[in-house]
């Protein structure tokens, strides 16, 4: 019997990237130490050796330039996987982000298509400080025309960077830095996960857990918690905020009555209120209790470890908002 | 009749098309037709012409907010234009885009982009593909003289310069930036040629307002770029005959110096080498007619269209056509 590879994240991202670059000879990637180095997070290690210095590029330090460059050149038949090296450096390349590449398609009326894939390494809890670790999916969210796409696990990350790769949308690739390091089953040659489509990763019936990335790990510990003291949880990992799967989140809530959002952003603007917003609107019926968003803080995340627990989402935090609606 | 005359006859009909339909544009807003704003390209009409001569059709077009001339040169009909601007659904972008983002795909003329610099790396980018897919297509992104401020003017021709790449950055500096002398606000005396060596990057000023001496500019740049020798940089002098955007009367700039550009108005500068070509006065009355004509019937084919259809506005926003955002 063959034994299952193991993989980590940060693997997974190559892997990913290279599976991609086999079957389709338009991937090209480019971004900042890349290439020769493999990768500040080496989230791109061989990827220069197999396919070489005409797929694989090293760009200088011009965000708005790796973004533009990717655009047009996903306008014109290719299909480049930028890195953006942290995701809160999109907003040295806002205008791109925001008002260029989402835009395109609808205002020339349906003449060009932007498929690239902007991948970047995102959230906290390295101690990178306020600039370099914040979770950014819900900026993006606010834009009509970005995919958005955030895995938790090395299998997901490479399921998805299929079909994010294949999408002839743009797509916004969040890997979690915090995640590089974690552990998971490779899975098989062909593995793609359509995008806007949700994971039960816990089946339960008293409450419904919604989570992205980081926070699905935060979530499935706070279920085990929970579990121990009779709340049995079902955990959902978005894996995209668009498209979002709200029918899974739907379906939930209907047999747990209740709902709880972790979201890694400040609670303020954070994605968990789209989430709330329509089970608030159109499951109304299906609610037993209010429901409660698990977000940071509204401050920019601290350096020092103890102040950013205080301020990001926690086992703790999770186990109370549970148990407050619960309880209601 | 020789090769040049010809070439110069057809250059010299859409210049004259281009005039109207900006006249066309100018009007029909003072009509309350045309809504919103508009960035009229009349007196620009030899840099687009001249350019689009010396390219293949297969090369890639990048133009800003003052892109009218740029997508008629590409062969976006000026009754299309003027129902984008009218908000027709046989607008160009179907009504989607407006004066600001004229865009004609089928002529790679890959759009008008309304943030100042945006397209520079775009463009830098369609010119990387074609180095990637070996088709020696050339890339070309015209921009104004106040874009050469802007970051990603800056980061653009970096980044042109150490890949190579086969893209021409073609600045049409009509010595304003919106309403602010170009000279008040930019460290460099030629804002684009000037700053083309710090990134080892030819460069050349030409007189913008000459059809001939932009397309043999262009098309040495093209030869280059073909020839994988990288990135140039054209500076072309012209001048706006209207001022920045709608109805702006353009006070700021001193009568005696609008007096002198109106005298070298590119149509005029064309007619007179027709000329020396042997080419009658009639002839050149029979190409205005001509010109005449076909913007008076696009000008009332576009009045006559229907509106933009509200179907669209749910419309391509991803490219299976739709814009769902959730399940």
């Amino acid at each position: 019997m063959t034994e299952t590879e193991i993989i980590t994240y940060r693997e997974a991202v190559a892997e990913g990237i290279a599976r991609e670059m086999r079957r389709d000879p338009t991937v090209v990637c480019l971004g900042e130490d890349i290439a020769a180095a493999e990768g500040v997070f080496k989230t791109t290690v061989g990827l220069l050796k197999e396919f070489g210095p005409r797929r694989v590029w090293d760009t200088p330090i011009s965000e708005q330039a790796i973004v533009g460059a990717a655009m047009g050149a996903a306008m014109t038949g290719m299909r480049p996987v930028a890195e953006i090296m942290f995701s809160d450096f999109f907003a040295v390349c806002w205008d791109y982000v925001a008002n260029e590449i989402p835009k395109a398609r609808y205002m020339t009326g349906g003449q060009v298509t932007v498929p690239l894939v902007l991948r970047t390494a995102n959230g906290g809890g390295l101690g990178f400080g306020a600039q370099h670790s914040q979770a950014v999916e819900n900026w993006a969210l606010t834009i009509p025309g970005l995919k958005i796409v955030a895995p938790s696990t090395p299998a997901d990350v490479i399921g998805l960077m299929a079909a994010s790769i294949r999408s002839d949308d743009p797509v916004i690739f969040c890997e979690h830095k915090g995640l590089f390091a974690t552990k998971g089953p490779k899975p098989p040659e062909g593995h793609v996960i359509e995008l806007g489509k949700a994971n039960v990763v816990r089946e339960g019936t008293d409450v419904t857990i919604v989570a992205l990335a980081s926070t699905v790990h935060t979530s499935l510990a706070a279920a085990e918690r929970l579990a121990a003291e009779g709340v049995s949880a079902e955990v959902i990992d978005l894996r995209c905020l668009i498209p979002m799967d709200l029918a899974t989140v739907l379906t939930s809530v209907g047999k747990t009555s209740r709902l709880v959002t972790v979201e890694e952003n400040p609670y303020q603007g954070g994605w968990g209120a789209t989430v709330v917003s329509v089970v608030v609107d159109e499951g109304f019926q299906l609610l037993d209790a209010p429901v409660k968003r698990v977000a940071s803080e509204n401050v920019p995340l601290p350096f020092a470890d103890t102040l950013e627990e205080a301020v990001i989402p926690t086992v703790d935090k999770v186990v109370a908002a549970v148990k407050s609606v619960v309880n209601f | 009749m020789s090769n040049e005359t010809t070439e110069l006859l057809a250059m010299y009909e859409q210049m004259a098309v281009i005039r109207r339909t900006e006249k066309a544009a100018y009007d029909l807003f003072l009509a309350g037709l045309v809504k919103g704003t508009t960035h009229l390209a009349s007196g620009h009409e030899a840099v687009a012409v001249g350019a689009s001569f010396a390219l293949r059709p297969d090369d890639y077009v990048f133009a800003t907010y003052r892109g009218h001339h740029h997508a008629i040169a590409r062969g976006a009909t000026p009754e299309a234009c003027l129902a984008e601007l009218m908000q027709k659904a046989t607008g160009l972008c179907k009504g989607k885009g407006g004066s600001m983002h004229l865009t004609w795909a089928p002529g790679n003329m890959l759009g008008s982009y309304a943030i100042v610099g945006a397209h520079l790396p775009i463009a830098v980018g369609a010119a990387w593909s074609a180095q990637l897919r070996g088709t020696s297509q050339v890339a070309v992104a015209f921009f104004g003289d106040g874009a050469t401020n802007i970051g990603t003017f800056h980061e653009a021709l970096n980044l042109a310069s150490i890949w190579k790449l086969p893209v021409i950055f073609v600045c049409e500096n009509n010595l304003y930036m919106e309403y602010t002398p170009i000279g008040a606000v930019t460290a460099a005396d030629h804002p684009a040629a000037d700053r083309a060596p710090a990134y080892r990057i030819p460069a050349k000023v030409i007189d913008g307002n000459d059809v001939i001496v932009v397309r043999d500019a262009v098309a040495e740049a093209a030869a280059r770029a073909r020839a994988g020798e990288g990135p140039t940089v054209i500076e072309a002098e012209t001048y706006r005959h209207y001022g920045h955007s709608r109805t702006d009367p353009a006070k700021y700039r001193p009568a005696e110096e609008v007096e002198r550009w109106l005298k070298h108005d590119p149509i005029d500068v064309a007619r007179a080498r027709l000329e020396a070509l042997g080419v009658t006065p009639d002839t050149i009355k029979g190409i205005d007619e001509r010109a005449d004509a076909i913007v008076a019937a696009a000008i009332d084919a576009a009045k006559n269209a229907p509106v933009a259809d509200v179907r669209e506005a749910l419309t391509d926003v991803w490219a299976d056509g739709g814009s769902a955002w959730r399940t």
